[in-house]
């Protein structure tokens, strides 16, 4: 990666790469919290960040095709994060917490 | 000026997104994720996606942050304990994670080593008519079946969120 004076215009290369970092952090995220609200949302993180190479690729190639890839993911997240908020409503109301490590119903 | 707006919004997504880890407060999580829904609605701007970036503004970061708000507001969640994590991955964790991503860089920099660098404008096929064209045409099945995922999803969520669970 050339270092030094800011050129014009970035390519599209350090897209990808910002979106390889946020993917990392989402996946930090999702594994250090012990909030299930909070590691729904890393979830959401990395689904952002896999839409932001799509919209790159869609730039490079010059073609449509990676915005309608992005559009469906943002259908299906909307879908998950409907149904996992019911399910972690449900897992408060019979369970009385959010720590994931308390609930291990399917451990062993 | 494209590099300048890169660099603030890239800027502004990472440092929420590390925020996002690292406070303990969902709540403060949350807003954060806002935070990067926003800086990546306006990089998608800047790689002519405008539908994309319109539907990242009202659909992540309006109606899904939304849900997780109500959803924190009503369980009253507070701040989590203090995660156990074992000396093993206290000293190898943030060394890998560096490496990997240092991998990843570098095999994204040896992959397409010349293109040509993002200008704003440069591409036109990311507005609303064109994604409607394509939506309608070569996409209309999964569009249509996408239709049939939503309506499972809402009868998902009202089963589940009923009041009597058992």
């Amino acid at each position: 990666m050339p270092l030094g004076p800011l050129p014009a215009a970035v390519p599209p290369s350090w897209y990808l790469t910002l979106s390889a970092i946020l993917f990392a952090l989402g996946v930090l995220g999702f594994l250090l919290r012990r909030n299930i609200i909070t590691v729904f949302m890393s979830i959401e993180l990395m689904l952002n960040a896999v839409n932001l190479s799509f919209v790159t690729f869609s730039y490079v190639l010059k073609r449509v095709d990676g915005h309608i890839f992005s559009f469906f993911v943002m259908v299906v997240a909307a879908a998950e994060a409907a149904v996992g908020l019911a399910i972690i409503l449900t897992v408060f109301k019979n369970r009385q917490t959010l720590e994931i490590d308390e609930v291990s119903t399917l451990k062993n | 000026m494209d590099a300048l707006l890169f660099m603030i919004f890239a800027a502004i997504a990472v440092i929420c997104a590390i925020n996002l880890v690292v406070q303990t407060h969902p709540i403060s999580s949350a807003l954060s994720l806002v935070g990067v829904m926003g800086a990546l609605a306006a990089l998608y701007l800047l790689l002519g996606g405008e539908f994309i970036a319109a539907a990242q503004l009202v659909v992540y970061a309006g109606a899904i942050m939304v849900l997780f708000v109500f959803v924190i507001m009503l369980l009253n969640a507070g701040s989590e304990r203090k995660p156990v994590i074992k000396p093993r991955g206290k000293y190898l964790g943030a060394p890998l994670l560096l490496v990997f991503l240092g991998m990843m860089a570098y095999l994204i920099q040896r992959i397409m080593p010349a293109s040509a660098p993002v200008v704003f404008g440069a591409f036109q096929g990311g507005t609303a008519k064109e994604i409607g064209r394509s939506l309608f045409t070569v996409y209309l099945l999964p569009f249509e079946v996408t239709s049939v995922l939503i309506l499972i999803a809402i009868l998902g969520a009202i089963v589940l969120a009923r009041k009597e669970v058992d």
